[in-house]
């Protein structure tokens, strides 16, 4: 029953995707596509984050690991997309098997400096074996080409923006009926009273991590995601920054929720871009001119969680109580 | 041989500045229990501060000085403004706000200084000690830096330990409820935390500013392995604070002699992985009884 | 489920809003083989680092080329139309890079992209570039990996690359310091690979020593003083400016005095002075580069009685006054003035293609005290450099300009003076 209204929402959300990529310009479409990604990293740390309570600030090496699995595959042995993305998924969740049971001891602050050296760390790799990583500069790809039966001028972003979203709905349907069923219960026993649950039989090392290994496969296939639409794969993409982004992207959404995360990767998409428009459309002088959407993000942030302790769907959800309120009675539920 | 003793000399000159960014944040986590990401940018600022008060005046101890003061009042600021509103909700509220912090100090100091790094004045000559015939890796500059981090190191110890103020910050942040019903004004408290651990990274500013230049984005690598050294020695501890960034320090220097700069980084994670297996709170944990 | 599904279509409808709300933008319009071209102005883009790390120097070049642009504009343009120079900044990270270039074409619809900046961020935008047939003229960075006229046909260089530069020097360390030792410190990327390859060519048997070091790292004694140990004579810098600042300011810690040679990315005075300032107490700001061997294809800025610079320093001073008056704003207005020589070459109806072609000609003289390797296949930038050495804090040229390939190719002197700004038609100055 649950799987089926999962796959309902997803289905409404896939036409929904389907009708924007239609209708909106290339870039746009790109915008898009760069938010499905985003959503594929956050929702699976928002399963580690929220639901089971431990920190990580590494999720952007995670993203550079599926990224570099992905391109290596497709521009050197000359794999095809899904291969390639299934393959970068699987890897990044076995590095996350290694993550998740070095972590398993470490809590709260620990655990998070563990994964900020982890991602400060793993771009070294890239200038450390230049042949194989490509150095600096990194790997480029070749554009994925739409299959054929789309007809011949399908517009290349488009078709990234439909393997984006795709894999944003895959990720959807399975986090979903993971977080709704026995596992996601025993993860969320495990984020409120860890001891609570190991009495309760719960067996808290092999769920942490499986929690760590299921976001690292999101990530890795968000990384995956990554390279179908912007063909790179490089250590700038993915530095320290990356990190705290996601880490930002969940905590704005709202934690621990899916819904959340989709709010999340629209603020992280959307966020820079508005700032930027507000920036050039006053003529400052060249300094201010250049910084103001930095400042402009900051404030945004610190306002944000200040206002809405709980995320953007924290008020969504506030907000659609108040309007059920005046319709039906109000229900419990999560989400 | 020689070149085992520069390293080594190396090692501590950085890891002294790493270990007053740990002593900075390890006071704010034993205060409110917070990582402070927007340290980096708090010393930033009091450090451009100083470079302008120096600029102006000619008195480099003014300016430094000043910015130590400025440190004080930009931590207590930032307490009681932005920290105070979200340390009581989930614990990573306080992360994000602290993360919005920097880049709005960031963009603030690009906008009002610029964002071209400036040389900065060393309060002591650079140039190394003449020893055995030659310049070693070790000058002036390193030992103030050393003593002067070492003494604020052994002057929040006395504070903590010995002095009423240290015991009600202790308790303030330990147990709230119980110190505010023995009288202690634990908003106060919390507040002084942070004025006392913003006034540290202003001191590592003011350290390490004249090696890496004084510019928005100079000072983040610092922050980077303050951090890491901070886990390292454990983040309630600041003896383990400076001993992390001794440790930190010298491994990254000998990483960086005998294996290659490309590697750095990623040694720190060794060896802060190596550290945490053994002991996952760090090296000088305080084993009270938590929950596990 | 009514609840679910109408949660669904609010959210997927406030998606839509948003993501349509955020699109707006638009393009002027024109033809399709000439987007960006009007009857009275010409729109390129530019992907630049403003802010970041990596922004230090590099973010004075973009509005140097504008306040160049405005000058050409004020006298009426190229053939009548206006330079419009959009340039967004990426911070140094290539997936901005990827967005921002990606927007200027899709979106601003740009004629080309002129200058973008740094290797690892344009090499992730060149495929784009080349599928969408943009030209993509002189690229600010001095990686090899642009010359490729078959592979890569809208791509242009511009400034000598790293391993003609690497030659060059090296060839003049084998000339006046033979079988003196060598040390090398450079950055761990193409800049300074590209370098120390060219210096291989040259003088690989008398290379003792060579350390990299990572952008961003802040330690750099480990690599300077294992040169120091073994006992180099010249310690050759490719290295950005800071770091050329924190390389000397650790020889001086040490008392190590070798002969510096430096890449000319990493020397203008006016830049590491700046950063050496506060050590120089009473002596000149620019005392521990003070007689440092470099190379150079501008005049140099202190140079007032060149006709280039004084109009650099008039366009300066009336457009772009904020700035210092160094390397990276020169750097900007000669890139610029390029521009404008391909623009005006393009004809009285330019289209992309016949920018291209323009640039495939090649032929333009200017202020490079060299000329540029453009020609169907080679799509270099300037063809060498001339031997300089930093005196009395200024770059002064002691050696003839010479001009070769980045492989095995001979060394050969270039005599032929510089033009007289005006006799280019382009600028009136």
């Amino acid at each position: 029953m649950t799987f089926a209204r999962n796959l309902a929402i997803a289905v409404a959300l896939g036409v929904a995707a389907y009708l924007l990529s239609i209708s909106l310009s290339p870039f746009d479409n790109l915008r898009l596509a760069s938010m499905a990604y985003y959503f594929v990293a956050l929702a699976g740390l928002t399963v580690l984050t929220g639901l089971s309570g431990q920190i990580s600030l590494g999720h952007g090496a995670l993203m550079a690991v599926g990224a570099y699995t992905s391109a290596i595959l497709i521009s050197r042995d000359g794999w095809a997309l899904v291969p390639a993305l299934v393959a970068a998924t699987v890897v990044t969740a076995l590095v996350g098997v290694l993550v998740g049971v070095v972590s398993a001891r470490l809590r709260g602050p620990y655990l998070a400096g563990a994964t900020l050296a982890f991602a400060v760390g793993l771009p070294g790799l890239a200038d450390k074996y230049p042949h194989a990583f490509g150095g600096e500069n990194g790997l480029t790809v070749n554009p994925p080409i739409a299959p054929t039966s789309l007809g011949a001028n399908f517009p290349l972003e488009r078709w990234e923006a439909w393997i984006a979203c795709g894999c944003a709905l895959v990720t959807f349907v399975v986090l979903a009926g993971l977080a709704r069923g026995r596992v996601g219960r025993s993860l969320r026993a495990l984020r409120d009273d860890d001891v609570a649950a190991q009495l309760a039989g719960v067996d808290v090392g092999r769920l942490r991590v499986l929690a760590f290994v299921v976001s690292a496969g999101c990530a890795g296939l968000a990384g995956a995601a990554f390279v179908a639409v912007t063909q790179i794969a490089a250590p700038g993409a993915f530095q320290l920054a990356l990190s705290l982004s996601l880490l930002t992207g969940i905590v704005l959404g709202g934690l621990g929720s899916l819904w959340g995360a989709l709010w999340g990767a629209a603020a992280l998409v959307l966020l820079p871009s508005w700032s930027d428009d507000i920036a050039h459309s006053l003529s400052l002088s060249g300094d201010v001119q250049a910084n103001l959407p930095l400042a402009i993000y900051g404030v945004v942030l610190i306002g944000v969680i200040m206002a809405a302790p709980t995320g953007l769907q924290g008020l969504v959800r506030r907000l659609s109580h108040v309007v059920r309120g005046r319709l039906f009675k109000p229900e419990e539920e999560s989400a | 041989m020689a070149r085992f003793v520069d390293l080594t000399l190396n090692g501590v000159s950085n890891g002294m500045i790493y270990a007053a960014v740990a002593l900075s944040l390890v006071l704010i986590w034993r205060a409110t229990r917070i990582v402070n990401f927007a340290q980096g940018g708090m010393l930033m600022i009091t450090t451009f501060i100083a470079s302008s008060v120096i600029g102006s005046s000619g008195s480099y101890w003014l300016g430094f000085a000043v910015a130590l003061a400025s440190g004080l009042v930009l931590g207590a600021v930032v307490e009681r403004l932005l920290i105070r509103r979200v340390a009581d909700g989930p614990a990573l509220n306080a992360v994000i706000v602290a993360l919005g912090l920097l880049v709005l100090l960031q963009a603030l100091a690009g906008m009002i200084w610029g964002g071209t790094p400036r040389s900065f004045e060393p309060a002591f000559s650079i140039r190394g000690y003449f020893i055995g015939g030659r310049h070693v890796l070790f000058g002036p500059m390193d030992s103030f830096t050393v003593l002067a981090v070492l003494g604020v190191a052994v002057l929040l110890w006395l504070l903590f330990q010995r002095t009423s103020i240290g015991l009600q910050m202790r308790a303030s942040a330990f147990a709230p409820a119980v110190a505010r019903l023995q009288g202690v004004r634990v908003g106060n408290m919390l507040t002084l935390g942070w004025a006392l651990a913003a006034l540290c990274g202003s001191l590592a500013g003011l350290l390490v500013a004249p090696a890496v230049f004084v510019g928005p984005n100079n000072f983040d690598p610092i922050l980077v392995f303050g951090f890491t050294a901070a886990v390292i020695g454990g983040l309630d501890s600041p003896v383990g604070g400076v001993i992390g960034g001794l440790v930190l320090g010298l491994v990254l220097s000998y990483v960086a002699g005998y294996w290659g700069s490309a590697m750095v980084n990623l040694s720190a994670l060794f060896v802060l992985i190596a550290v945490l297996m053994v002991r996952p709170e760090g090296l000088f944990a305080t084993r009270a009884a938590r929950r596990i | 489920m009514t609840r679910s599904i109408g949660r669904t279509a609010l959210v997927a409808s406030a998606a839509a809003g948003l993501v349509a709300f955020a699109g707006c933008g638009g393009g002027g319009g024109s033809s399709a083989s000439a987007p960006g071209v009007t009857k009275t102005s010409v729109t390129i883009g530019s992907h630049q680092p403003l802010t970041g790390p990596a922004a230090p120097g590099y973010s004075e070049i973009a509005p140097a080329s504008k306040a160049f642009f405005a000058y050409l504009n004020s006298q009426g343009g190229i053939n009548g139309r206006k330079i419009n120079y959009i340039y967004k900044d990426d911070g140094y990270n290539p997936t901005n890079t990827v967005n921002v270039v990606r927007q200027l074409v899709l979106q601003n619809k740009v004629f080309a992209i002129f200058n973008g900046l740094g290797t690892p961020t344009h090499t992730k935008v060149v495929p784009f570039l080349t599928a969408e047939k943009v030209p993509d003229l002189f690229v600010a960075s001095g990686c090899p990996c642009w010359d490729d006229g078959g592979k890569q046909p809208e791509t242009f260089g511009w400034q000598p690359s790293y391993q003609i530069e690497g030659k060059l020097l090296g060839n003049y360390i084998k000339q006046k310091f033979p079988g003196k030792k060598v040390g090398v410190f450079y950055q761990d990327d193409d800049f300074g690979q590209g370098g120390l390859a060219g210096l291989k060519e040259e003088i690989s048997s008398q290379i003792v020593s060579a350390q990299s070091y990572q952008p961003g790292g802040t330690n750099v004694a480990p690599q300077i003083t294992a040169i120091q140990k073994a006992g180099a004579d010249i310690l050759v810098d490719f290295t950005i400016p800071a770091y050329t600042a924190i390389g000397q300011l650790t020889a001086f810690k040490v008392g190590y005095k070798p002969q510096l040679v430096v890449s000319n990315v990493g020397i203008d005075p006016t830049t590491v002075g700046g950063l050496l300032k506060e050590f120089s107490k009473g002596k000149a700001d620019t005392a521990l580069i003070e007689g440092a061997l470099t190379d150079s294809y501008l005049p140099p800025t202190t140079d007032l009685s060149n006709p280039w610079i004084a109009l650099f320093k008039k366009i300066h001073d009336q457009y772009d006054a904020k700035a210092p008056f160094d390397g990276n704003v020169e750097y900007g207005m000669a890139a610029a003035y390029t521009f404008a020589q391909a623009l005006k070459a393009a004809g009285s109806n330019p289209t992309r293609a016949s920018l291209v072609a323009a640039v495939e000609k090649g032929g333009f003289t200017g202020p490079g005290v060299v000329p540029f390797r453009f020609s169907g296949s080679q799509h270099g930038g300037y063809a060498g450099v001339q031997i300089a050495q930093v005196k009395s804090g200024a770059i002064t040229p002691i050696g003839p300009a010479q001009v070769t390939d980045p492989g095995n190719g001979p060394i050969k002197p270039y005599t032929t003076k510089q033009p007289d700004p005006a006799s280019g038609g382009i600028v009136k100055p």
